[in-house]
């Protein structure tokens, strides 16, 4: 089981915590300006790297809090957590 | 091609079976094919399979950064079933387990499929009434299912606890008689030997690391570890990899990639009869020849492409197995793995053409893939062969997520995501 930073709370268990997908895609500012390929593209399209992932999680066990992780999706090792509305840290494999 | 039978059999036993050859040969591969597949898992090699078979191409190559069947092939739970709930997923699955059928005959390779029934537990009313919905559905569309009252999937599968005291009770069960299992390895053996036979290459140990295009954007091959290898058609088949492969190309997929784990007991006499899947309780069980117990788990909550997950998933699967066959609560898991399923919005595969002429990709199969492999392989060759799609894989274009007509076994699929 992987273990967490929560920003607000600390290390905690996987499981205290959900999964909220890809970070930093930010919801159109107007969205019937888009076309249907980039509403789409907004909706379903994920980078899916295979190395570094900025991903969000929610403590929903805990404080309830949204933040943001860097994690390597090779071999499951956070690199950091920062909360929302931070920008992306630079982080590289191995980190 | 040394080809099986009971004389041949035993003509080489009297030989001190030391004549059978190698299955297929390990080519270098050639500066130039007609088609390239990438991913020589079950899907892939039954594509150059069909290619050769059914549309004349013989000179293709199938790629593989590992080895062949090594990766999804390798790791499912190798179920077989077809009870889906739209019209177009019961075309694709449907026809693949027609496909099942006459598999081993059509390769000369016992792929051992058995169909031994596919039972699906129903716990709650919704249950119930999303079974029975799937049981007309799959009836309207020629697919079998039939619905069971508790006693009779008790009786139909004797381990299962049908106490009304459990804490999700046995309401019923969706059964679809011809579902059930095969080998996994030996439907990507058989595929291969099968491919080897008509010239096709398959190269192993040769990673794709690039994907070349001519200025006018179609693709003129791919670059590996081995090489650049020339090719005027790229078949995509690399399940988690998927989006790896295709960002090569410049083009981004909706998939997501998790780990999706299984485990096997110690091997124990024949004890359980047919394939039992709870959605609600999530669990799916059945056993294999060897007699191990073949238990499928869910998925990790996060992109990975770590081939593992976190143990709190099958422990949570087990719970339930033990709740439904209490006989079982003294077994002993052996082993416990994960693999890497590429998943859609929707649920449901994508086999299509992309927006680069020559590069098609067969991807999307999410959790449940190895139930599809001789039909997802046809219509894939198809669509490659004739640069159209089969009437088939039409409705699972990219193109679907833009234009709103998803195919949503998300909601609908007898299997928990």
């Amino acid at each position: 089981m992987l273990l967490i930073d929560c920003p607000y709370c600390g290390k905690r268990p996987e499981i205290e915590f959900s999964y909220g997908g890809e970070a930093h895609i930010a919801r159109p500012a107007d969205p019937s300006a888009l076309s249907d390929e980039e509403w789409a593209t907004f909706l379903y399209v994920r980078t899916n790297p295979k190395g570094i992932h900025a991903e969000r999680w929610r403590h929903s066990n805990g404080c309830g809090r949204f933040f943001n992780a860097v994690r390597d999706t090779v071999s499951d090792f956070f690199v950091t957590t920062y909360k929302s509305g931070e920008p992306r840290p630079d982080a590289k494999v191995g980190a | 091609m040394q080809t099986y039978s009971a004389l041949s059999l035993l003509r080489r036993a009297f030989g001190g079976h030391s004549s059978w050859q190698p299955h297929w040969r390990t080519p270098e591969p050639k500066p130039e094919y007609d088609a390239v597949i990438v991913g020589a898992g079950g899907h892939g090699l039954g594509t150059a399979y069909y290619l050769a078979k059914e549309h004349g191409m013989r000179n293709i190559a199938v790629i593989e950064r590992g080895w062949l069947g090594g990766g999804n092939t390798g790791r499912n739970t190798t179920i077989i079933r077809s009870n889906y709930l739209f019209d177009e997923s019961a075309g694709l699955y449907e026809h693949s387990v027609k496909l099942w059928e006459s598999l081993s005959r059509e390769l000369n390779y016992n792929v051992m499929y058995s169909p031994r029934g596919v039972m699906m537990l129903a716990h709650t009313i919704h249950d119930i009434q999303v079974f029975k919905r799937h049981v007309h559905a799959n009836r309207a569309n020629g697919v079998d299912n039939e619905w069971l009252t508790a006693e009779q999937a008790k009786e139909f599968c004797p381990p299962l606890n049908i106490s009304p005291t459990l804490r999700y009770p046995v309401l019923g069960a969706a059964l679809q008689r011809r579902g059930g299992t095969a080998r996994h390895d030996a439907v990507a053996w058989g595929f291969a030997r099968g491919a080897d036979a008509m010239g096709v290459d398959i190269i192993q140990n040769c990673e794709v690391t690039g994907i070349r295009r001519a200025p006018n954007g179609a693709v003129t091959g791919v670059d590996t570890s081995r090489g650049f290898i020339g090719a005027k058609k790229v078949g995509v088949v690399a399940a988690g990899h998927t989006s790896v492969v295709m960002a090569m190309a410049g083009l981004r997929l909706p998939l997501e990639s998790f780990p999706l784990q299984a485990l096997v007991s110690e091997p124990v006499k024949p004890a359980f009869p047919c394939v039992v899947m709870s959605n609600t309780v999530h669990a799916y069980i059945s056993q294999s020849d060897k007699g191990e117990l073949v238990i499928g788990a869910g998925t990790d909550a996060y992109v990975s492409y770590s081939q593992r997950g976190g143990l709190h998933i099958p422990a949570h699967t087990l719970d339930a197995i033990c709740e439904l066959f209490p006989m079982f609560r003294r077994m002993r898991m052996l082993r416990n793995w994960g693999g890497i399923v590429d998943t859609t919005p929707d649920r449901s595969p994508i086999i299509a053409k992309t927006p680069v002429p020559g590069l098609y990709v067969n991807c999307g199969w999410g959790t449940g893939g190895f139930k599809a492999t001789p039909g997802s392989a046809h219509v894939f060759a198809h669509t490659i062969a004739r640069d159209e799609p089969h009437p088939i894989n039409a409705p699972f274009t990219i193109e679907r997520f833009r234009d709103g007509v998803m195919i949503d076994e998300a909601a609908a699929a007898a299997v928990a995501h």
